[in-house]
């Protein structure tokens, strides 16, 4: 059996409040709040990105399983906002944690499922017998254009897993993808913002994947929701995962730990993965625990995780996702927000 | 900074690793062929610790153009636990409050980029570790 055997994840601590973007384009804060539960979101530094916070979630992971980072076979990262259009953002990683030279690197890229993706991959290529290790990433700094809804959640961070065959903190009971061509989302190579189906963007899209993944994987494993002790959604904003859960018959109990998204936005790749994190930051030995991802375009990733007696030793190796996330925050204006995302043009 | 010179340096900017000297016992960062301390030229590896304590610091208002978003910033000369010094830039917290002495932690982040079409440099700033830890 294979499954997870190291984890971490990193948040910047910029945040802007969804009130402050709401003032600055004259809307109401609380449509934005009461809508679609947000509260605020992260905001990445001007010299952090999806290979920075790649390389810190990458080595809380390291420092949780234990292991020689050398003796890791492959990694991928899974991003919508690689800093290098070419030279992918896993050679820098590799070099920074120590893997390599002798790995297996590329980055992946399916909007928002493009963190399971790389987690899908690299779990099979340690069951396989391929590679001893491997390192799956979602990280994302994406960007929502000024005045569009997105610009509410699109936010900053990540989460890094190890998979391997021995001393497993979580068992990866089964898997399952569920993927179509549906164009509720995408952005046109050049383009600096993605575009969106708007209302398409929810029942066709968002709804129709999670819910036939996870439908699918229950099916497949013999499980009902109240065998969960966790279950984790992709979070493009706090309604859709809190009302996608519901119709599958999860609790909000279920959800309150993974639900991070009403205080860190929406990070993309980074999304799903880091719900995970934060629930296997609490999680005890023989939880069970569900994760659905979900990236436009469309498809959906569905994980069934449980955990076991390691993990509670290895949690405190490392940075806890709600300590990110309640930990010192600084607050900044819009006018700083659109400086730190390049929303201004400077003279070179 | 020329790429290949980037390039060259990617062990001790990107992973932190130093030497320290056989002969005296000086922690070299980044590591030199001939020890600035004795002289001698054995040594083995060492990979600094991720904490660090301010020897020094200074707060940039006229920045360079590569920095001109950033300022003002602090930067400052830091000794890892190891020994080693360098110059790194302090972040995540009001320039003015950096001084000797204070407690910080190593975190990678994104340099500079050279110019609009040139590669991404990276390596590690400096964190404060109290205001992270107070407020945590
Ligand atoms: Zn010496």
């Amino acid at each position: 059996m294979a499954g997870i055997i190291g984890y971490g994840a990193f948040i910047p601590r910029k945040r802007i409040t969804a009130e402050e973007i709401a003032r600055q384009w004259g809307k109401d804060p609380e449509t934005i709040r009461k809508g679609l539960l947000l509260e605020e979101k992260s905001v990445p530094g001007i010299d952090e990105d999806t290979i920075t916070i790649s390389v810190e979630a990458g080595a809380d992971a390291i420092t949780r399983a234990g292991i020689d980072p050398s003796k890791i076979g492959a990694l991928y990262i899974g991003s919508e906002s690689h800093p290098y259009a070419v030279k992918p953002s896993g050679t820098i990683v590799i070099d920074a944690l120590g893997i390599g030279p002798e790995v297996h690197v590329a980055d992946f890229e399916f909007a928002c499922k493009a963190g399971s993706e790389a987690m899908f991959v690299s779990l099979g290529l340690v069951e396989s017998g391929r590679v001893e290790y491997a390192m799956g990433i979602g990280a994302d700094t994406s960007q929502g254009a000024p005045d569009d809804a997105l610009e509410f959640s699109a936010s900053a961070g990540g989460a890094a897993f190890i998979f391997g065959k021995e001393n497993l903190l979580v068992d990866v009971l089964e898997t399952y993808s569920f993927t179509s061509d549906t164009p509720d989302f995408w952005r046109r190579e050049g383009e600096f913002y993605p575009r969106h189906g708007g209302r398409f963007t929810g029942e066709p899209a968002y709804f129709k994947h999670v819910l036939s993944a996870t439908r699918a994987i229950l099916d497949k494993t013999g499980l009902k929701p109240s065998d969960f002790r966790f279950a984790v959604f992709h979070m493009p904003n706090g309604k859709f995962p809190q009302q996608a859960g519901k119709k599958l018959g999860f609790t909000q109990e279920q959800m309150e730990t993974g639900w991070i998204v009403p205080t860190m936005g929406n990070t993309y790749s980074g999304s799903s993965p880091t719900g995970l994190a934060a629930i296997l930051d609490v999680a005890e030995p023989d939880d069970l625990i569900l994760m659905t991802s979900f990236g436009s375009g469309a498809g959906s990733d569905s994980f069934v995780f449980k955990a076991t007696e390691l993990l509670p030793g290895r949690q405190p190796l490392g940075r806890t996702v709600r300590s990110m996330l309640d930990g010192p925050k600084h607050y900044v204006t819009y006018g700083q927000y659109a400086k730190l995302r390049d929303k201004i043009i400077v003279n070179e | 900074m020329p790429s290949p010179r980037y390039w060259r340096e990617v062990p001790s900017r990107l992973r932190l690793e130093a030497a320290r000297c056989s002969g005296c016992g000086k922690v070299n960062y980044p590591p030199r062929p001939i020890c600035p301390g004795c002289r001698g030229k054995e040594s083995e590896p060492v990979t600094l610790s991720k904490t660090a304590t301010i020897i020094t610091s200074t707060v940039i208002h006229i920045a360079p153009d590569d920095f001109l978003f950033e300022a003002p910033y602090a930067i400052a000369i830091v000794e890892t636990p190891e020994g080693a010094r360098f110059m790194a830039q302090v972040v995540e917290c009001d320039p003015s409050s950096v001084g000797p002495g204070m407690d910080v932690s190593l975190e990678f982040r994104l340099i500079r980029k050279e110019a609009r079409s040139g590669i991404l440099c990276y390596g590690f700033k400096a964190v404060p570790t109290a205001s992270w830890e107070a407020q945590s």
